[in-house]
């Protein structure tokens, strides 16, 4: 099956949701390294200001990856995950994720672009709180290998 | 708030990287992709060997930002390229990554653009890696 160039501005909301566990952040935060007070103390994070323990920069991936590439690889979109490698990442916020957030995730195909024989296929995942305020945007750039000559 | 000035560079950064670290890594995102832990599905595929998650040294890398700006929370943008991978063989030793950043620019709003480098064995492994942070 091919990538679906038409595909480009498809939207998928993804009906699970994901509540964010203070064990989970700090389980992340000890696998990257990040030894900042508010990943690990409650107490420390509510006395800089936030409701609960502060995620990573980096975490929504452990959330939007799954999510975003089951959109990528449904049969509207048609991406190959077995020939998939993973090009660019960006993650932009509104505000920090914290432990207690139920976070649900909207997919969009934001751009398909070839490029030497590849396509460049860039996702973006609009992370939003249980309140449907916009906590997150995650944009994932996939590079699809073409077959083999 | 912090004084800074455009060039202004944040204490480096020193990570070793194990099979370990990158089992650790796999458990922690839900990332199970086999290249990362099994050499001979690494070789298969046409790798080097078994290489380290693009996004555990795009987690490393923030690091040196974090630390230096006290919270994962100040930094509000964070976007990086994966150029090279970082090959991590099957011994006790592991390999280092060196983190670099410095900032590039100082914005209006009070937030600084902070541009960031890895490197591993001599060759920069993310391309185009910038942070914006609150001050």
């Amino acid at each position: 099956m091919a990538l679906n160039l038409d595909s480009v501005g498809k939207t998928f909301s993804s009906p699970r949701t994901y509540v964010v566990g203070r064990e989970k952040l700090r389980e992340f935060a000890r696998a990257v390294g990040e030894t900042s007070s508010v990943c690990h103390d409650v107490e420390a994070a509510k006395a800089a200001g936030h409701l609960d323990l502060v995620a990573p920069v980096t975490f929504p991936i452990a959330i939007t990856l799954e999510i975003m590439g089951e959109s990528a690889t449904s049969p509207e979109v048609g991406l190959n995950w077995s020939r998939v490698v993973h090009g660019e990442q960006r993650f932009k916020y509104e505000r920090a994720i914290v432990a207690g957030d139920e976070l649900s995730i909207t997919t969009t195909i934001e751009e398909i672009k070839p490029i030497a024989g590849n396509h460049l296929i860039t996702l973006r995942g609009d992370v939003y709180a249980a309140d449907k305020s916009l906590i997150a945007q995650v944009w994932t750039g996939l590079v699809e290998r073409g077959p083999e000559a | 708030m912090k004084n800074v000035e455009v060039g202004f560079e944040l204490p480096e950064l020193k990570v070793n990287v194990k099979r370990s670290d990158l089992i650790q890594y796999a458990g922690a995102s839900g990332d199970f992709n086999i290249i990362h832990w099994n050499e001979r599905t690494a070789l298969a595929v046409g790798l080097p060997g078994v290489i380290a998650h693009g996004m555990l040294t795009m987690g490393q890398a923030i690091n040196v930002v974090t630390r230096w700006a006290g919270s994962p929370a100040n930094v509000i943008d964070y976007t990086v390229r994966f150029t090279r991978p970082v090959v991590v063989p099957d011994n006790d030793k592991g390999v280092e990554v060196v983190f670099n950043a410095k900032v590039s620019a100082l914005n209006e709003d009070g937030t600084a653009k902070i541009d960031i480098n890895a490197v591993f064995e001599d060759k920069t492994v993310l391309g185009k890696a910038s942070a914006i942070v609150r001050l």
